[in-house]
């Protein structure tokens, strides 16, 4: 302990001289590849619901109005951004954005929804076949996912009945 | 509104109080890495403490599970009164890849209101300070609910019903519309 490393710490010191990013008055550009919120491109998509069957967090929601409307609601709320549903997309309808600034007072502002018009048959009027069981299993077909509670629903078949698909669970708190 | 009152109500320094409800420490490293003086957020006057009851906001990390969800409850209640809640990552705002596991909850709303969501798994420390510098009024929001509509090309159906027998020769009636 001399005085020459206080001397040598405070050349340290000053040469780094301020090291504090100034981030919300500067913007600070993400590294190239950086996956941020997935945008959806309406124009592109074919709602096949690829990216709802391999999301891991089971956030992008498919529900069917009717033979020609399928709902796609993206909520963003529990997406990690793995970038999955981006790869899986025949048309390369949806892209991994590098957007990070996405705090909100309002978590449906995270949500994005598509209405897509399904082509339907000619002969039958039918957008799809109707699902076999070994089809349910592999979740071709109609889908009447929950938007209210947010869930997906497994089996489209299992919705029609009056007993609820999803039960929240009474929270205990002393 | 919110935004008024936090600006009437936390015009000083904030301190937060940092609960972790059973993630996986992701989000901690990160808010951990915001106190660091490479993102230094005490130039706006935030601080970390290590009791609810000195704290004004509450950082949530992790979602809200059986067996946390009581004394997450009872920290916010130890909080005093002009209090926000933060939920930090994916888990605390939506409840994760785990949302309908047994053990989890779902998001931290669940279990105590919450003001501002960061979502991200986990978000990088310049999304944390953007969500502070939102609720702090220093910029505003930049996401907005998407709603897209795709615009409907009726194609007409074919039916057999419409087979009509003529002059020895099956027509279809609406042969014009297809």
């Amino acid at each position: 302990m001399s005085i020459l490393s206080k001397v040598k710490e405070a050349v340290i010191c000053l040469r780094a001289g301020r090291v504090t990013l100034p981030y919300p008055a500067q913007p600070r550009p993400t590294p190239p590849n950086f996956r941020g919120r997935p945008i959806f491109d309406a124009s592109r998509c074919i709602g096949c619901a690829g990216c709802a069957n391999n999301c891991p967090a089971r956030e992008i929601l498919v529900v069917d109005l009717c033979q020609e409307v399928r709902v796609l609601q993206y909520l963003g709320r529990r997406c990690t951004y793995c970038g999955r549903c981006a790869d899986v997309c025949p048309e390369k309808a949806i892209t991994m954005s590098r957007d990070f600034e996405t705090a909100t007072d309002h978590v449906a502002d995270l949500g994005q929804r598509l209405e897509l018009f399904m082509s339907t048959c000619q002969r039958c009027g039918r957008c799809f076949t109707p699902p076999s069981a070994l089809d349910q299993l592999k979740l071709k077909g109609y889908r009447f996912d929950d938007v209210a509670h947010e869930r997906w629903v497994f089996h489209s078949t299992a919705y029609g009945r009056d007993e609820p698909v999803v039960e929240d669970v009474e929270i205990e708190l002393d | 509104m919110i935004k008024n009152l936090c600006q009437k109500m936390f015009g000083r320094s904030l301190w937060v109080y940092h609960a972790n409800s059973g993630g996986c420490n992701g989000c901690d490293i990160e808010v951990l890495n915001v106190l660091t003086p490479y993102y230094d957020v005490e130039r706006f006057g935030i601080k970390l403490v290590g009791s609810p009851r000195h704290a004004d906001v509450m950082l949530c990390q992790g979602p809200a599970m059986r067996s946390t969800a009581a004394a997450l409850r009872r920290a916010y209640e130890a909080m005093p009164a002009p209090k926000l809640v933060f939920a930090i990552g994916s888990c605390a705002c939506g409840g994760g890849i785990w949302h309908d596991s047994y053990p989890v909850l779902g998001p931290v709303e669940k279990v105590v209101p919450v003001n501002y969501y960061i979502p991200g798994c986990p978000p990088r420390p310049e999304a944390i300070i953007y969500g502070v510098a939102v609720a702090l009024g220093l910029v505003d929001k930049r996401v907005v609910p998407v709603e897209v509509r795709q615009l409907p090309l009726i194609i007409p159906r074919y039916h057999p019903d419409d087979l009509r027998g003529r002059d020895e020769l099956v027509v279809y009636e609406k042969a014009d519309s297809l």
